[in-house]
């Protein structure tokens, strides 16, 4: 321990902490809707480092991941809300939330990890599918669901007395909803930073790798690559759905929609844009990719006014072109990620030559 | 040494791609203790004998008896776990892990850690993970390249890589180890050093299987061989009689000279 603890990492420590807490109020001097992205930035992080656990570890390439969050979304969703009229705590909710994900993920994982490649992409995109449009459908005969409408009125992180969704003042500081949130989720982005850290570097992440480079190899040696692979995919499912809980909780809404094919594209375009297996690079994919489209959308209109004089195209589908722009330039020019871990730095140089 | 207790029978073991019958009906014996070589022109079928016996193929008749329980066919990480080891014809390294990582790698079979232990790394995870690491620097060091630990697999030498592959194996602890031509390649010095190991993980109480074209190795280093030809055992014997059967002779010895 005392090797890590030197002056000048202890220093280094000091300073990103007082940064982490600092910031929400320093977003906060820009408007609550800053706090919210900021929130969201950290949300997709860690979704992001979930499914870095199935992509970047065990080199499964899941389509599907948002199907995951929609479980845990909705699991909170439905026991925590005025539609059944259950209202549990949330150290119950998110819980079940995270073993109803990894349920899924078992359920999915288990006849389908024979499968290579192209095909387990094909039929993890099926999987997010069916389960959004479950989503939409379970409102008839029975109204699980309640479709498209979605569920309103979620009851928000209540810890004792102390709501996340209002204001308060603590030691004489306002606090906003939104900020409390963020002081939550880094917590919970602490915690899958460091469950990743240490699955990467024990007998499992050995072997994750060990799969990745060489099955047959790995079989020959003795690992079960059948139930490693589905540790991997039941992993990073149970992050999918504590995040989903979390989503649930913040937003007090959800319906079938937050969970489309892109929303599954977005989390993987983080984990491969950042750095697959990396863990800063897939953060750092994930705070990119969620903040740069909200500065564009603010910056595009008055950008256009002032060259232009009119908008000649609405923000939304700008975004598509930048993020899509933006993957295309970091494949060419940085084909292992922009921040990627040296291995695989030196991996991929190797074969490009 | 035909009271030694047996290891490993192979039942009738039939494969076949297609058209080309790859094994016709091989049985074989090999008994605790022994180094056992399996001979023959390329395309004999002995990697498939391997593939079968190690469940990476399914065999289409037959199979195997190992230290008195039958193999389950397809199930590869069995074989490991039964205490059947190997290495690859073409070896087959985790390239972008260090020496030591796939020696680590290797104690997977013999090891328990799961993801709760590996994420709450308590006492029992800890003293396990080092004694992996401890292992592992043996068995490196057993083989004689401490020095690589911390380089990549793929950037070691031919003759290193393979000794790692032999490395990896033995982490597994295998009553039985079976090498897939481990010498091709080979310089006459690496050769000799490889004989020198061979004999040394014998001389530890491990079975060893040995495929290999160097005739002068097999013959010098096996108590009995077996000639595999167009996927039939031809003979299975001491090497002495192996070296002077007429069959061997014209389908082997004949045809390589
Ligand atoms: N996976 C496979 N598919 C088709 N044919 C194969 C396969 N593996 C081996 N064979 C064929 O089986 C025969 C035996 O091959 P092999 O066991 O590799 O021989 P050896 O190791 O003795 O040189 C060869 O004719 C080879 O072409
Ligand atoms: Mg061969």
């Amino acid at each position: 321990m005392n090797k890590w603890l030197t002056p000048r990492s202890s220093l280094g420590l000091v300073l990103v902490a007082a940064a982490l807490i600092a910031l929400p109020f320093i977003a906060g001097m820009g408007g609550q809707a800053w706090v919210r992205i900021l929130n969201f930035a950290i949300l997709y992080a860690f979704l992001a480092l979930g499914l870095n656990i199935v992509v970047g570890f065990a080199g499964l390439l899941d389509l599907g991941y948002i199907a995951f969050y929609a479980v845990g979304a909705y699991t909170w969703a439905l026991l925590a809300s005025p539609h059944f009229g259950l209202h549990l705590p949330f150290w119950a909710i998110l819980p079940i939330g995270a073993v109803l994900a990894c349920a899924a993920g078992a359920l999915l994982g288990a006849p389908t990890l024979k499968l290579r490649g192209d095909y387990l992409a094909i039929v993890t995109l099926g999987f997010g599918e069916i389960v959004r449009i479950f989503m939409n459908n379970l409102n008839a005969p029975v109204n699980i669901t309640n479709g498209a409408q979605g569920i309103t009125l979620i009851d928000p992180v209540i810890i004792g007395q102390f709501k996340f969704s209002a204001t308060s003042t603590i030691f004489g500081i306002t606090v906003s909803g939104p900020q409390k949130y963020y002081y939550l989720l880094v917590l919970l982005a602490l915690g899958v930073i460091l469950v990743n850290y240490r699955l990467q570097h024990s007998r499992i992440g050995r072997a994750w790798q060990a799969i990745r480079e060489d099955e047959i190899a790995a079989k020959a040696i003795g690992i079960n690559t059948r139930n490693v692979k589905l540790l991997a995919f039941a992993m990073g499912a149970s992050f999918g759905g504590i995040a989903g809980g979390i989503f649930a909780a913040m937003q007090g809404f959800v319906s079938p929609e937050s969970f489309s094919l892109i929303e599954s594209i977005m989390i993987l375009a983080m984990v491969v844009l950042g750095g697959m297996g990396h863990i800063p690079g897939v953060i750092l994919g994930a705070v990119l990719l969620t903040i740069l489209p909200e500065a564009l959308r603010y910056a595009v209109v008055p950008v256009q006014k002032a060259l232009f004089g009119e908008v000649l195209a609405d923000p939304e589908s700008l975004r598509m072109l930048v993020f899509g722009l933006a993957l295309v330039l970091v494949m060419r020019f940085r084909p292992a990620g922009l921040w990627p871990s040296p291995e695989r730095r030196r991996e991929l140089a190797e074969k490009v030559r | 040494m035909s009271d030694l207790p047996v290891l490993l029978e192979a039942r009738a073991v039939a494969k076949h791609f297609g058209g080309v019958k790859a094994l016709r009906d091989v049985s074989l014996t090999i008994r605790q203790g022994e180094v056992y070589g399996l001979i023959g022109p390329n395309g004999a079928g002995k990697t498939t004998f391997f593939n079968c016996m190690t469940g990476l193929y399914v065999p289409d008749g037959g199979g195997f008896v190992f230290a008195g329980a039958p193999l389950v066919a397809d199930a590869p990480h069995r074989a490991a776990e039964r205490g059947i080891a190997r290495t690859f014809q073409n070896i087959r390294l985790f390239g972008n892990m260090t020496a030591l990582e796939n020696v680590m790698v290797g104690r997977h079979v013999r090891t328990r850690a799961g993801v709760f232990g590996a994420i709450l790394r308590n006492g029992a995870t800890r003293d396990e993970e080092a004694a992996i690491r401890r292992r592992a620097e043996e068995l490196l060091h057993y083989v004689g390249i401490d020095d690589r630990a911390d380089d990549l697999a793929k950037n070691l030498s031919y003759g290193d890589q393979r000794r790692l592959e032999i490395a990896r194996a033995l982490a597994t602890e295998p009553k039985l180890l079976c090498l897939d031509e481990p010498a091709a390649g080979m310089n006459g010095t690496e050769t000799e050093e490889l004989r020198v190991l061979i004999e040394g993980i014998r001389a530890d109480g491990t079975t060893i299987l040995l495929i290999e074209h160097d005739v002068k190795l097999v013959m010098g280093l096996c108590d009995r061989v077996a000639v595999l030809d167009y996927g039939a055992l031809v003979i299975e014997d001491v090497p002495a009689v192996v070296q002077h059967d007429p069959r061997v002779i014209e389908a082997y010895i004949g045809v390589a000279a």
